[in-house]
């Protein structure tokens, strides 16, 4: 009768309160160069970090690209979490470490993200680490002060929400699809207090860097987290990590990783089906992740639109420089980048690289791989060089032009393809335009330089 | 945290949905410590024009005074950056009302004594129709979750725990300390069950 949720959060719970809020144990806390509040926080309090063992710092945010530092604030942003790990005798991943890279990559390939754990980092987007079967979650300043004092952190505990989808996808279609897919179809606010547990053959076929999208864009949706139930696929991908539980102990962990399911009469508060086979290549076309269609679509047209819709749309085309009613794939893009934790895991550059061997890209653009792991991999792949052949920059990994915080932006009325979570308005950088979709549509629009449907690219070939 | 339960002050119309946390604040302000104040980046590159000249009919623009804000659903959707809930704080704003809250942003707001007041649907368009141009009286009460404005009452839902941590100020760390007898009791539980949840010591050097 019991959920996953309700099984992971029975785990962690310390007490109680009479209120309802849980008081719950962290095992994983990942700290980043935005946590320099939080420290000062913790300063502030005279605190020490409780659990330096299960605290690690990474350089990602402003981590440069290419070259250095673009500026002494952004140098010090980085030098402040070096000084503040140092201190607190927290391990870091710093600028300078081979295992650096961003915060939601590098906890699942270093074995620190594991099933049936608790896993906070003041970022958003730690629901990327539900795709162990992991209770994972993104927190602000205060609590990761909280946690950094007390390795606690007090919540209510969300309600349920499975999201199956049923199945098989086509080709050339993926875990962003899906994602954006569900958000598109149930709206920004459509898992807002709600724990989202994905299940369904799709995502049983997804690989560990498909379900880390998939649970990675959870909060898009207005979800408190993403959750898979882990299986064989989860338990392959974490043997012999240099973080992960070995031996003994490994298989240990793996009888009671088994255990991390929810029951087949399980309830849940909510409970929403997608068909696999129904879901087309999907570009955002608006300022919000719900303004997502098949490449297919058109433009919308406030004039059809209800009242209520209308202004809003008429004014998003107006940011967004487009013309109601046209063929998203008449939308002409200047520029590329594939990135973020979202989509820049070998599995997303190889994708990519299947679309754009031996063609050219009409637009520039970044690559900058998830992590220097990534990085290496990729490039004894050889998939560096594809990606130079087609006129892409192959840079360094870091979080870049997704939140344009270390100085890679898209300058203001560019028009940007891009794998990145957010379509936000200024996200990338003021005035910039953000068209969100998976990385093999993104290398499509690069050879085209418009949006464009990758299907008919793929004939073929491999698509990785 | 200051601790509050009553509050009146100018009210004024935010008429959009998805107000994000990229829009409150601009990421790249956010290097900035916060003993230099944050309330000139909220809503910078919607109140300001590219050479930073303040664009005047923003609203908050035209009244600085205002102390609550009335928005669209899903306020503060995005990122877990509390900047921006400084950005509002530093600003002057107490409290802000709408259909509906990202999760996180309304979890920082009230660790920074910020009330994220949900209304309906229907009674968020009323008060957005009301406020117009604005700016409008308008009294908020914690202890009775109610607003009122024009001598009308509307009620608004805030979940009992946020009330009580905002009507007492409370610091959660301090609250936790309570609890350390437990907290080493289900560490060491941990630790004893399953020592596999405790990563293998430094290992790629
Ligand atoms: S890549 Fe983007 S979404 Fe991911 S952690 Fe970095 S800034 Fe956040």
């Amino acid at each position: 009768m019991t959920t996953l949720l309700d099984k992971l959060w029975a785990a962690q719970e310390i007490v109680k309160s009479a209120d309802g809020r849980s008081l719950l144990w962290v095992d994983r806390h990942l700290v980043h160069e935005g946590s320099h509040h939080a420290f000062a926080k913790l300063a502030a309090r005279g605190a020490r970090v409780a659990e330096p063992r299960l605290t690690f710092g990474v350089v990602d945010h402003y981590a440069p690209t290419r070259g250095p530092a673009a500026s002494p604030a952004i140098a010090r942003m980085i030098d402040t979490l070096e000084q503040n790990a140092a201190q607190h005798r927290v391990p870091c991943f710093g600028l300078n470490d081979p295992r650096q890279g961003i915060v939601h990559v590098v906890g699942p390939e270093q074995g620190l993200t594991l099933p049936g754990l608790l896993v906070t980092c003041g970022d958003s987007h730690t629901s990327t680490h539900g795709a162990f079967g992991a209770l994972a979650f993104g927190i602000g300043a205060t609590d990761v002060a909280h946690v950094l004092a007390t390795q606690t952190i007090w919540q209510s505990k969300p309600k349920s929400m499975r999201l199956t989808v049923t199945g098989a996808l086509g080709p050339g279609v993926g875990a962003k699809d899906i994602a954006l897919a569900w958000i598109a179809k149930l709206g920004t606010g459509g898992a807002q207090g709600h724990a989202v547990e994905y299940a369904g053959e799709a995502v049983r076929a997804l690989s560990m860097e498909g379900r880390m999208t998939l649970c990675n864009l959870s909060i898009e949706g207005g979800a408190r987290f993403g959750m898979v139930a882990p299986d064989e696929t989860t338990f392959s991908y974490i043997e012999g990590r240099p973080y992960a539980p070995k031996g003994a102990g490994f298989d240990e962990a793996v009888a009671y990783w088994r255990t991390l399911n929810s029951d087949t009469d399980a309830a849940f508060d909510r409970d929403v089906t997608i068909e696999a086979a129904e879901i087309a290549p999907i570009v955002t076309w608006g300022t919000s992740p719900e303004d997502a269609l098949p490449v297919t679509a058109t433009i919308p047209n406030p004039s059809q639109a209800s009242e209520a819709d209308a202004d809003r749309i008429t004014a998003t085309i107006d940011y967004m420089g487009l013309t109601p009613g046209k063929a998203l794939t008449e939308v002409e893009i200047d520029q590329v980048f594939i990135g973020s934790c979202t989509n820049a895991r070998i599995e997303d550059l190889r994708a990519a690289a299947a679309v754009l061997a031996g063609r050219r890209a009409k637009v520039p653009g970044l690559v900058s791989p998830g992590s220097r792991q990534v990085k290496a991999q990729a490039e004894a792949e050889g998939l560096d060089r594809i990606f130079a052949q087609a006129g892409l920059e192959w840079v360094g990994s870091g979080c870049s032009m997704c939140v344009a915080m270390n100085g890679d932006s898209v300058a203001p009325g560019k028009r940007c393809a891009s794998t990145t979570n957010r379509n936000f308005r200024g996200r990338q950088g003021r005035g910039a335009r953000t068209h969100l979709m998976s990385p093999a549509m993104v290398a499509a629009a690069a050879v085209t330089g418009r949006l464009t449907d990758v299907r008919p690219m793929l004939k073929g070939r491999d698509a990785a | 945290m200051t601790a509050w339960s009553q509050h009146k002050g100018k009210a004024i119309a935010l008429t959009l949905e998805n107000i994000d946390t990229d829009q409150l604040i601009p990421a790249r302000f956010m290097s900035t410590p916060r003993a230099e104040g944050y309330g000139d980046f909220l809503l910078h590159d919607m109140r300001k024009t590219s050479d930073g000249a303040p664009i005047p009919d923003f609203p908050i623009n035209r009244h600085p005074e205002a102390s609550i804000l009335v928005a669209g659903r899903n306020f503060g959707s995005g990122s877990s950056r509390e900047a921006a809930v400084y950005a509002l704080v530093d600003f002057g704003i107490r409290a802000v009302i709408a259909p509906s809250f990202g999760d996180i942003f309304a979890a920082n707001a009230v660790n920074n004594g910020l009330l994220p007041a949900r209304v309906t649907d229907e009674d968020a368009a009323r008060l957005l129709a009301r406020l117009g141009a604005g700016p409008v009286e308008l009294s908020l009460d914690i202890e009775t979750r109610t607003l009122s404005l024009d001598n009308q009452t509307m009620p608004f839902s805030l979940s009992a725990p946020w009330a009580e941590k905002l009507i007492n100020g409370w610091d959660d760390i301090d609250l936790t300390e309570h609890h350390r007898p437990a907290i080493s009791a289900y560490r060491a539980r941990r630790a004893e069950t399953q020592p596999w949840v405790f990563p293998a010591e430094d290992t790629a050097g």
